[in-house]
């Protein structure tokens, strides 16, 4: 029997979407071992309230940590927390490879002495050691990593697994923070939320990037429209554009900023340096628009239209507009 | 301040990459090397705090095989003032291996401050800095994108999915740093003979034991070669029914 706990992400007392990516990678690996999922949620006052799609998605239990603290991030005593649980019995301790993950995984495995597979594409038991692909040299390598100990701590890369629904009856259990929050000796003095984003670039399953071509910072109007023509989309840039300060430099894709894998990515004027193709090139599909013919981006992308992006981009997002329209 | 950066060497992103004959590791032949990006961030940072503080001492850290020196001079030359290499045939693939080996040499070395680059190009884990932290019993700060420090304290950005945290920690402290914080200079012709006459210790690195292994590395599956549909406005219609019936997602 392997039983799996999951870390499911909160941001001030809303689970996130890679919660239920979490509960559903770890539910996948209980199965394939006979074991129970463990959802283990940290949040205000008011959370438990909040956990049902952690049981919908597959979590035998749920298991909720509230302090006041919790409506922003306190990793020293979520790590803390996560490792004191962590002694119970797990096969393997799932966290998404997000901002948050990132930071609590290795600071989980250190304080429990365990092997630490990040940012994993998939996750696979074998027989008693766990297996993940995971990208490397800027995502130009995949490499197959195997880490042999009980538990394992793993954290999955977002968007690389999609929530699937497995109803089970909520079963919730409360715990108390392992260390007082108060004691932290890093504080969280502010969360600033929303760069004006709606969606961000790693949930959004449709992403549109904007590059040179777009010839202006104030073109990237035209961008920003075609995502909102998709409604569900997010807006990024390469490094050139932020650096020249059209964008913020959150917003930049590419070797050294975010590293997306949506449903749909559309380059804008983008001319597809490496750089830039490490951070989209897992994308399932993409589009690219970009004036010129030999630009690396038409390469990778499934469809490309050449020509000025400042006349096809409005073109395209009134067609978008129509299309989903029709739905 | 007393700043230890934890670096590492890895080969330049924009190569061609082979996988090598054992099917674990990438064929180095011909490839160049140099300092990871985000650890030449860490570099600049730790440099910058230095020089405006008018005081201070930068080590450089660096596991790996005698190679590394060359990353060590790297750093030395951009103004680092001293650089250790802990010596071991490969970089292991297990972070807390790596962790354990820099906990036990940075111990007993004072540092106010140990950074670290938010992850490397090459393993892209982003592990060492925090398990450090943790086996050091420091404070940890992953991926800053502004550092500053007031009486004894610091205060730090850091960027996460559409949003962003602003922290406060005392130190010592370990931080990891992200992109946007500092542009790396480059060394100056002074700078790199200076580099020469740098002291550079080497010391065995204690790993203990790597439960992670690389079991295969290989090249993404390929892409299917990309497809020119039309040009200018007029092909939008056709792109319009290709994410519809074809892709699927529109």
């Amino acid at each position: 029997m392997a039983n799996v706990l999951a870390v499911a992400e909160t941001r001030g007392g809303e689970l996130r979407k890679v919660a239920l990516e979490a509960v559903t990678a770890a539910r996948a690996l209980a199965d394939s071992a006979g074991g129970e999922v463990h959802a283990l949620v940290f949040g205000p006052p008011g959370m438990a309230a909040k956990v049902e799609p952690l049981a919908q998605h597959g979590a035998d239990t749920v298991i909720v940590c509230e302090h006041a603290a919790y409506d922003k991030a306190d990793a020293e005593s979520m790590a803390a927390t996560i490792a004191a649980r962590a002694g119970s019995g797990y096969a393997v301790i799932l966290l998404s490879a997000s901002a948050q993950g990132r930071d609590l995984a290795p600071r989980v495995a250190a304080k429990i002495n365990a092997p630490l597979l990040s940012d994993a594409l998939t996750v696979a038991l074998s027989g008693a050691a766990l297996v993940v692909t995971h990208p490397t040299y800027t995502a130009k390598l995949v490499a197959t990593l195997k880490a042999t100990g009980t538990p394992v701590v793993v954290s999955v890369r977002p968007n690389a697994v999609t929530p699937v629904v497995r109803a089970k009856a909520l079963r919730a259990e409360t715990i108390a923070p392992a260390t007082d929050p108060a004691a932290s000796r890093v504080k969280v003095t502010a969360l600033v939320v929303g760069t004006g984003a709606k969606l961000d670039l790693g949930d959004a399953p449709v992403v549109i990037s904007g590059g040179r071509g777009l010839k202006a910072a104030e073109n990237f109007k035209l961008v920003e429209d075609l995502a909102d023509a998709f409604g569900n989309a997010a807006v990024g840039a390469t490094r050139a554009v932020t650096d020249d300060g059209w964008r913020p430099h959150s917003d930049q894709i590419g070797q050294t900023g975010r590293l997306v894998s949506p449903d749909l990515y559309v380059a804008v004027g983008i001319s597809g340096a490496i750089q830039h193709l490490a951070g989209m090139r897992t994308s399932k599909t993409i589009v690219a628009i970009n004036k010129d013919a030999e630009a690396p981006i038409f390469k990778v992308a499934d469809y490309g239209i050449v020509g000025d992006a400042l006349e096809i981009v409005p073109v395209l997002t009134a067609a978008v507009r129509e299309a989903r329209k029709s739905h | 301040m007393k700043i230890a950066v934890c670096i590492k060497r890895v080969p330049d992103m924009e190569s061609r990459f082979k996988v090598a004959a054992n099917g674990t590791s990438i064929d180095e032949t011909g490839l160049k090397f140099d300092l990871s990006d985000f650890d030449a961030y860490a570099v600049e940072v730790a440099l910058q705090i230095n020089e405006k503080a008018g005081s201070g001492e930068t080590t450089v850290i660096c596991l790996g095989p005698d190679v590394v020196q060359e990353t060590i001079r790297k750093a030395l030359s951009m103004g680092a003032d001293r650089g250790v290499q802990l010596k071991a045939d490969r970089v292991p693939a297990d972070s807390l291996a790596i962790a354990r080996a820099l906990a036990a040499e940075l111990k007993d070395g004072g540092y106010e401050l140990i950074l670290f680059g938010k992850h490397s190009l090459d393993a892209m884990t982003g592990g060492g800095g925090p398990m450090t932290a943790e086996l050091l019993g420091l404070p940890c700060l992953t991926a800053a994108s502004k550092l500053e420090f007031a009486g004894g304290k610091a205060v730090a950005r850091r960027e996460l999915e559409g949003a962003a945290e602003l922290l406060e920690f005392p130190l010592p402290a370990v931080v990891t740093i992200d992109e946007g914080i500092a542009r790396p200079r480059y060394p100056s012709l002074k700078g790199i003979m200076a580099a020469k006459k740098k002291p550079l210790d080497v010391r065995p690195a204690q790993l203990g034991e790597v439960r992670v292994t690389v079991e295969k590395m290989e090249l993404p599956a390929e892409r299917p070669a990309g497809r020119i549909i039309g040009t200018g406005p007029d092909a939008v219609p056709e792109l319009v029914r290709l994410l519809q019936t074809e892709a699927k997602v529109l």
